[in-house]
């Protein structure tokens, strides 16, 4: 299904980064994709259930947590390393890179979220330098 | 032995409350009233030391190795004087005293220095330069403002007391009767948390904020609509807002990064200031962007001071040369055009998007902040610093551009310096390599 994916902070995300990043509770506030109840229904996933996320940029596998309100053919993944491995780097010569209305593909996936280090892992091909 | 300190500042989020109790016991923080549970968790988590960044590290052999401060000094001057363009980022969640020198560091390297306005208002400051700026003080909002709009922004979530404090429930001098005396409205491509609390929610379709601004310029200026709606608002609830906006007596606009990130960027700004001017023909109007780190506005007013610019500044010609665009930090990266970075306070290995990051990891990075992060997990030297506003005084500016001073509560873990510490003898001995 198609979806405009948006990135932004998160209450969780905020205090999770402040007790530490390298700590699960980070990943458990990161490595997730809010949507609409009614996308979730279409999409046949539940709160907790993994999907694939896809944009121009890469793939990944995440948890899937129901939106705080109606938030129709709109994914939500709060900032992170998570976030950022699906976001391009066109600038349009403003240094700002498009964080937000990103085209993306969800389909549901069983699979396994990537770790903080295995996401790390991705970009390096290696063990973390 | 507690020992209470009353009115310290929060070093978070750009909301920078001054109205934070800490309690002390045996030289810990043990515990914090008033704060959110962000600011709340950051007091706390800087005495929990298990989790913190104690040791200086340098990278041999792949592995980081725990060093002395002097050998972790040595290489990271070695690394910065011996790279000919350095990229020095992150500079917003440190005090102004830091920031000043890491400046000066930047300007005898002859590299580019970048905050992280680059990646949130970063456009804010280019529509600024383009269309100026009708904005007050947090202070006025509270006593004056009737009708508040949060654009693109989520403050529940990432500034969780700014309706408490300054735009809604306070009593104000002229709003004596606080939330009953103004109105909350909400415009987002979502309905989050604080559009629940708003009386009027405006769901604009995502990335379509500029023609959203335009209708609503176009009605506050006297014209009808011909179209039943615009990005996905119908016109009645554009007409709507519109009178609400030249009936207020005091309307403020609060906006965030759904109008910075989206489609559009400073141009977004740009109009929203447009349609701010255009409402001071009616009534009283002002427009402030949501700072998000706390001394994000602190760089941009110590460099301006220094270098003349507000952010992304290159100092490579020997002279500072600000453009966005070419100087901003995720151009820098991705187009190859650094060969070192200096990252101080912040994590852009978590935040630049794939492509800088793929970069960034080709270069050596020297990184010096309070905890781990990706990005001191990758780095080759890390230094590790004390909390400024938690362990070090200093000054940081609010969102609104009001300076307040830092307050130290606690001793910073044995051995761990300041960022202005840290960065002075970086400094010094890059001036000795340089000669
Ligand atoms: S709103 Fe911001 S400044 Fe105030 S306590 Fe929360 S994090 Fe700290």
């Amino acid at each position: 299904m198609r979806f405009t994916l948006i990135t932004g902070r998160t209450v969780a995300q905020g205090d999770a980064m402040e007790k530490g990043k390298t700590e699960e509770e980070f990943m458990k506030a990161c490595a997730i994709v809010e949507l609409d109840p009614e996308d979730m229904e279409k999409l046949g996933v539940r709160e907790g259930d993994t999907v694939k996320v896809k944009t121009s940029e890469g793939e990944l596998v995440l948890w899937v947590r129901k939106a705080p309100g109606e938030q129709p053919g709109v994914a939500f993944i709060p900032m992170g390393p998570w976030a950022n491995y699906l976001i391009g780097g066109d600038t349009e010569a403003t240094g700002m890179p498009p964080y937000k209305v990103v085209d993306a593909e969800i389909t549901p996936e069983r699979g396994k979220v990537p770790s903080l280090e295995e996401l790390l892992r991705l970009y390096t091909r290696e063990e973390v330098r | 032995m507690r020992v209470t300190h009353r009115d310290v500042v929060c070093s978070f989020c750009g909301t920078l409350c001054d109205d934070i109790e800490v309690d002390v016991e045996d030289g810990r923080i043990a515990e914090v009233r008033h704060a959110c549970r962000i600011g709340t968790t950051k007091f706390l988590s800087a005495s929990r030391h298990e989790h913190r960044l104690l040791k200086p590290m340098v990278r041999e052999n792949g592995r980081l190795k725990e060093v002395s401060l002097e050998e972790a000094v040595e290489r990271a001057a070695e690394i910065l004087a011996g790279a000919q363009r350095p990229l020095l980022y992150g500079w917003s969640s440190t005090s102004c005293e830091a920031q000043s020198v890491g400046i000066e560091l930047a300007e005898v390297l002859g590299g580019v220095i970048d905050n992280t306005s680059t990646v949130c208002h970063g456009p804010s400051t280019i529509a600024v330069h383009e269309a100026g700026f009708i904005s007050c003080t947090l202070g006025e909002v509270k006593n004056r403002a009737d009708l508040v709009i949060y654009w693109g922004a989520n403050p529940m979530h990432a500034h969780p007391r700014h309706l408490s404090r300054y735009s809604i429930y306070p009593r104000g001098y002229f709003r004596e009767r606080g939330h009953q005396d103004r109105t909350l409205v909400v415009v987002d491509v979502r309905r989050t948390d604080t559009a629940r609390l708003a009386q009027k929610f405006v769901r604009v379709q995502p990335g379509r904020d500029y023609e959203l601004i335009s209708a609503l310029r176009a009605v506050v200026n006297g014209r009808k609509l011909p179209m039943d709606e615009v990005a996905g608002v119908s016109r009645e609830d554009i007409e709507e807002l519109a009178e609400m906006m030249k009936s207020c007596s005091f309307g403020v606009l609060f906006f965030g990064m759904g109008l910075t990130q989206s489609p559009g960027r400073h141009r977004n700004i740009d109009n929203a200031i447009c349609l701010v001017r255009d409402l001071n023909t009616y009534t009283k109007f002002v427009i402030m962007p949501m700072r998000g780190h706390y001394n994000v506005v602190g760089f941009s007013e110590v460099l301006s001071w220094q270098a003349g610019f507000p952010f992304a500044v290159d100092f490579s010609k020997g002279y500072a040369w600000y453009n966005p665009g070419e100087t901003t930090a995720n151009d820098v990266l991705q187009r190859g055009e650094c060969d070192a970075m200096l990252v101080v306070a912040s994590d852009p290995v978590s935040n630049f998007p794939k492509p800088s990051v793929e970069n960034m990891l080709k270069m050596p990075i020297v990184a010096i902040d309070v905890h781990p992060t990706p990005t001191t997990m990758v780095a080759d030297v890390v230094i590790p610093a004390a909390i400024a506003g938690i362990e070090v005084e200093g000054t940081a500016y609010r969102m609104d551009v009001v300076p307040l001073r830092l307050r130290k509560v606690v001793e910073p873990p044995e051995g761990v310096l300041s960022d202005v510490e840290v960065l002075q003898r970086i400094l010094e001995r890059v001036k000795e390599i340089k000669g």
